[in-house]
């Protein structure tokens, strides 16, 4: 509006055009849809491409697609040549979910979902987490489940972690990274701004060499190598070996992620800390930990959601994460070729846990915006 | 200091555990249960079902051995493995037996420090290509794009033949069989190589099989058993003569329906030394016991029931037995006597 | 008691020792550095007795052995005569080459999509908002292979192929171009097309002082347009055009000549570039919004106008904050691009790691240089971002 300059005469009020009397969606549309011919031009291609896309898949995915009654492609063809065959995902439903997780024993790995649910009401619910105990609760359902899922014990049979599979195991690599790697990025973040050069010498070497090479390599060395450099003849589980690496490469990402939260504190709260005669540990956990950690929340869950994403990288080492059940599928004489809708649905699962994630985080910045912005 | 303590305790932990090596059989038998490596999903060699059970001539061999060790075929857990991790696996020490069409060449016995235990099917690479093409040998081939799974000896021959044959062509790599079909069915390749038995496999999982011809040639010998580890003679001759005693059996006449009638039956002592009934300690210089073979047959079959069951003419894909018949019926399944 | 007591009490005891910071420190730190060379002492002592045990030669002569295996994309000349460290450095080049295509178009998307998201225009930053939301929380490996699939799937087979111009072929083998030929004095064209560059950074030197000493603003970029597309063409016709070009035709199963671009690239690339450039988006509009409203309100006030606000006032500010994410997505999308195994694009993963390891089965080594090659590659990318951002770090008083 700084051009519209006009010449006024004194005392004449200029002849100003009345003011827009379009309201509702007519207004809101010549306002934000077509402002000017460059826009319109723009809506007008945006819709059309909108219309190119989405009713064709909806006819592909939802309309013509066959989900029962089928039991192979060839029938799902049969049946309608046009649309999806999700009948695949249906017959092998509980190996997407169990992997190859023994039938009877399954009831182990719901009730641990259960836990699972429970122990994430408690994470992220304020009223839950205040009752008082409330973390012990949880702490003692993630050794439940653990139990529960492997077994050994308490009479449980123990069930070999080469048989967990599908989205029971993408969870389980998720989860456990999700929560080991917190403390551990919380370390190295410290050690790697600490007064001591040695500490933070080793923290900033670790943290660059594991950011510095893909985690395919690491589970590469994970899966192949790490045999090289442990006394000859132990051996421990591919799962735990996976966890380890994909926890410590998460941990890093992590660490820098929260490097930057301790930085953006401001120097004064340092000093006020050390004022109060708090030992480091206290200032730390007292004063700028919660701060700190509080910035970096935003970071921290799209860390967690990169963290959700790389499981699939486990289907290259040979883990059959729910890629990995569905390339074993449409590699079966009667699924063959499906890989579209095997694509498409494996997607629709990790958007609606990411999506939900990053949806959670905007909610929680918004909720914790108490200060330091204006 | 506090904190160290768990670290170092840990680490001694860690080294005692290693002190003493036990034997692979005693290994297997103290866990109840046979560790084995297999494919990522052939048909026929070894996939899951829908029900989540492996299934394939590979399969059997570890339900044979399990049968043989442990006395029940359901005690074996299958490891999938890619061709790529497979041999670091089985020296790790993570497996106990890798059977996973794998190839029986100098350099993987010798330099990799593996022990080939037989061969379960005699192998050769060759061509598939669609029928529209109009090809009819290996030598027309020049120029084309070929799809090859990679991280097997099938690059080297591929490459070997083409440049002795003065031709061309666009190598397509790709990793598992599901990815390869997928590949050659969408058209980004002419040709598939791999081995022939895998290209059956791989052409009844196609849309029209009939529609692809497997080319005449064979261009390399692809003897594929079953491997385990250098160091474990013991171990090594379990695995070998439960692959004999199969073949032996099919050789008896000896089946899975049969094997308990004809144990009673005095007549035969080969018979009879097969299936343990003839009291020689045969099964315990294995290290096992005397009805090991018998549970191999009762359980899983002889060679011929599982060839047929995972492999043969009833099967998708249709494989005759050729070079791996019985070498009394013409095919070179030779296997040394039991006794 | 007092203070001073407990001060008096404690010089010779090992706990006073403890409680003192400096000492402490020192104790602590002399610690770590025990702990951290016996876990490695002890890592490299069980190593080589592995390798004693398991009998394995180590050592990298197998890199000068012959790979015998053929490569389809290869930016240096290469056969299956090459070695193993041949074929390690096709992959290598092919690894940068993705690795570059890829960030020139994730920028250019990435940019794209972060200015768009803050358009007014209501379907434009919404259609913006979906392909981010979608894009990023799916994960790259699962991208790749779609993308894969739908270039096999959907463009036509070498057969049914039609050219869409004169020598332009849309396959599921991949596009195949005309392939320039360049003949005797096109090295004139270079050179000339080199000469361009400078001239325009000396004509750029001269216009800014021109600027400072009189105001006067002069037509920079049309000049170094000028001379650095216009010369190189002059000087083409001038050497009466010592170009020839390979056509692509389809001979025998493939076609033959000119130039391929293979399926396997396209699609890493694509899904690389699109995956990467949501995250781009991402920062480019967090940057721009980073900039206070009051620094456009001055320039405005200062009767600049808005184009020029946008360039002179806006984007520098901006690019302050854009910049150091933006070149981890860099490196994000190079460490990313060793996904290329799942779809058979032949980078370092895909042919050292790949068919060389096993068949020489030399897994220590191998892994050791990929790792070494990651590494180099992605320190010299954070060196070079340490070094702009002291560059551009906001000057206190």
């Amino acid at each position: 509006m700084s051009e519209q300059t006009r010449d006024y005469v004194l005392g004449e009020h200029p002849e100003l055009p009345a003011p827009d009397q379009r309201s509702g969606f007519v207004k809101w549309a010549m306002e934000n849809l077509f402002s000017s011919i460059g826009n319109s031009v723009v809506t007008i291609v945006g819709l059309y491409i909108l219309y190119l896309v989405i009713p064709p898949f909806i006819q592909w995915a939802i309309i013509d697609s066959v989900v029962l009654g089928a039991e192979s492609r060839r029938e799902c063809q049969a049946i309608n040549p046009d649309g999806a065959c999700w009948a695949f995902i249906y017959r092998r439903w509980d190996q997407f979910v169990y992997g190859f997780y023994p039938a009877p024993e399954r009831w182990r790995v719901n009730l641990s979902f259960v836990f699972v649910a429970i122990i994430i009401a408690i994470a992220l619910v304020e009223k839950l987490r205040a009752i008082k105990g409330a973390i012990w609760v949880a702490l003692a359902l993630v050794a439940a489940c653990a139990i529960l899922i492997v077994g050994g014990m308490f009479g449980l049979d123990r069930v070999p972690t080469n048989k967990f599979g599908g989205f029971m195991l993408t969870l389980i690599i998720g989860l456990t990274g999700i929560f080991a790697s917190l403390p551990i990025g919380i370390v190295l973040a410290l050690s790697r701004l600490s007064s001591l050069p040695i500490f933070s010498i080793f923290a900033t070497i670790f943290i660059e060499f594991i950011r510095g090479v893909p985690l395919i390599t690491l589970l590469f060395i994970a899966s192949t190598l790490l045999s090289y450099f442990l006394p000859p003849g132990t051996n421990f589980d591919l799962l735990v070996r996976v966890l380890i690496m994909v926890t410590l490469f998460s941990a890093a990402y992590l660490a820098e992620v929260i490097r930057g939260g301790l930085a953006a504190i401001p120097r004064g709260q340092y000093e006020a800390a050390d004022a109060l005669g708090l030992s480091y540990w206290k200032s730390m956990r007292l004063i700028i930990l919660p701060q700190a950690l509080k910035i970096s929340i935003p970071g921290i869950v799209s860390s967690f959601i990169g963290l959700f994403k790389d499981t699939t990288l486990v289907l290259i080492i040979g883990l059959l994460d729910p890629l990995g059940i569905g390339q074993a599928a449409i590699a079966d004489v009667k699924w063959i070729a499906l890989s579209n809708e095997l694509y498409v649905f494996i997607a629709l699962f990790f958007f609606v846990f990411c999506f939900s994630m990053s949806r959670y985080s905007l909610y929680l910045e918004r909720k914790l915006h108490t200060g330091h912005k204006r | 200091m506090k904190k160290l303590l768990p670290l170092a305790v840990g680490i001694a932990a860690i080294a005692a555990t290693s002190g003493a090596y036990a034997t692979t059989l005693e290994d297997v038998k103290s866990a109840d249960v046979l560790k084995c490596g297999v494919s990522t999903g052939l048909a026929g060699f070894a996939t899951p079902d829908d029900a989540g059970n492996w299934q394939g001539l590979d399969v059997d061999l570890c339900r044979a051995v399990a049968a043989a060790v442990l006395g029940d075929s359901e005690k074996v857990e299958f490891v999938p493995l890619s061709s790529k991790v497979r041999f670091e696996v089985l020296k790790s020490g993570e497996i106990d037996v890798l059977s996973r069409v794998t190839t029986w060449t100098l350099t993987r016995d010798v330099g990799l420090g593996l022990n080939f235990a037989g061969v379960n099917y005699y192998d050769g690479q060759g061509f598939m290509v669609s029928k529209e093409l109009g090809v009819n040998s290996a030598s027309e081939l020049d120029g084309a794009s070929v799809c090859i799974q990679t991280g097997t000896t099938t690059e080297l021959n591929l490459s070997e033949y083409f440049r002795l044959n003065n031709m061309t062509y666009e190598p397509v790599p790709v990793e598992t069989s599901a990815e390869g079909r997928s590949a050659y069915s969408a058209g980004r390749c002419d040709i598939y190589t791999t081995d022939a038995s895998a290209l059956a496999a791989q052409r009844s999982g196609l849309e029209n099989p009939a529609d692809h011809i497997i080319l005449p040639e064979i261009i390399s010998k692809e003897p594929l058993g079953p491997v385990v580890r250098h160091g474990d003679d013991q171990w090594f001759d379990i695995v070998k003569w439960t692959h004999n005693a199969m073949l032996n059996a099919e050789e008896l006449g000896v089946t899975s329906a049969n094997a308990m009638e004809r144990s009673k039956d005095a007549s035969n002592p080969a018979v009879q030394k097969l299936l343990g009934t003839a009291d020689a300690g045969l099964g315990a210089q294995l290290g096992l016991s005397e009805d090991w073979a018998m549970n191999i047959i009762t359980q899983v079959g002889n060679y011929s029931e599982s060839f047929e069951r995972n492999v043969g003419a009833e099967t998708p894909l249709k494989l005759a037995r050729g070079l791996n018949a019985l070498w009394t019926n013409g095919g070179i399944q030779y296997a040394p006597p039991i006794k | 008691m007092s203070v001073s007591d407990v001060s008096e009490k404690a010089p010779s005891s090992l706990g006073a020792m403890w409680r003192d910071k400096k000492t402490r420190a020192i104790i602590m730190q002399i610690v770590a550095v025990i702990a951290v060379l016996l876990f490695f002492g002890w890592l490299v002592n069980n190593t080589v007795s592995n390798i004693e045990n398991l009998g394995i030669k180590v050592g990298f002569d197998f890199l000068w052995n012959t790979a015998s295996y053929d490569i389809n994309q290869t930016l240096i000349d290469y056969t299956a005569n090459d070695t193993h460290f041949r074929a390690g450095l096709v992959g290598l080049l092919n690894t940068l080459l993705v690795a570059v295509c890829g960030v020139i178009l994730a920028t250019i998307l990435g940019f794209s999509a972060g200015v768009a998201r803050l358009s007014n225009n209501f379907v434009l930053s919404r259609l913006m908002q979906v392909y981010v939301e979608a894009v990023r929380n799916v994960p790259v490996l699962l991208q790749i292979l779609l993308w894969y699939g739908i270039i096999l799937h959907s463009f036509p087979r070498v057969k049914a192929a039609e050219p869409i111009i004169e020598g332009v072929i849309a396959t599921n083998r991949g596009l195949f171009l005309p392939q320039p030929l360049p003949q005797d004095g096109f090295g004139w064209v270079w050179i000339a097309f080199f000469a361009g560059i400078i001239g325009s950074f000396f004509f750029r030197r001269y216009a800014k002082k021109a600027l400072d000493s009189t105001g006067k603003q002069l037509p920079v970029l049309w000049a170094s347009l000028g001379l650095i597309i216009g010369l190189p063409i002059i000087v083409y016709f001038l050497m009466g055009q010592p170009l020839g070009v390979s056509m692509p035709e389809l001979k025998g199963f493939n076609y033959k000549g000119g130039f391929a671009i293979k399926p396997e690239f396209l699609a890493l690339w694509l899904a690389l570039s699109i995956y990467t450039g949501a995250f781009i988006a991402e920062i480019v509009r967090a940057g721009i919004l980073s900039v206070s409203h009051g620094q456009s309100e001055a320039a405005h006030a200062l009767g600049i106008k808005p184009s020029l606000t946008m360039r002179l006032v806006v984007v520098p500010q901006a690019l302050r904050v854009i910049i150091p994410p933006l070149i981890s997505q860099y490196l994000n999308l190079t460490k990313n691009s060793s996904l290329a195994i799942a779809i058979g694009y032949m980078d370092i993963v895909a042919t050292l790691g790949g068919i060389s390891l096993n068949q020489s089965g030399r897994a220590l080594e191998i892994m050791l240089i990929i790792l070494s090659v990651y590494l180099f590659l992605s320190l010299s990318i954070s060196g070079v971002m340490n070094i702009y951002n002291e560059r551009v770090k906001l000057v206190e008083r």
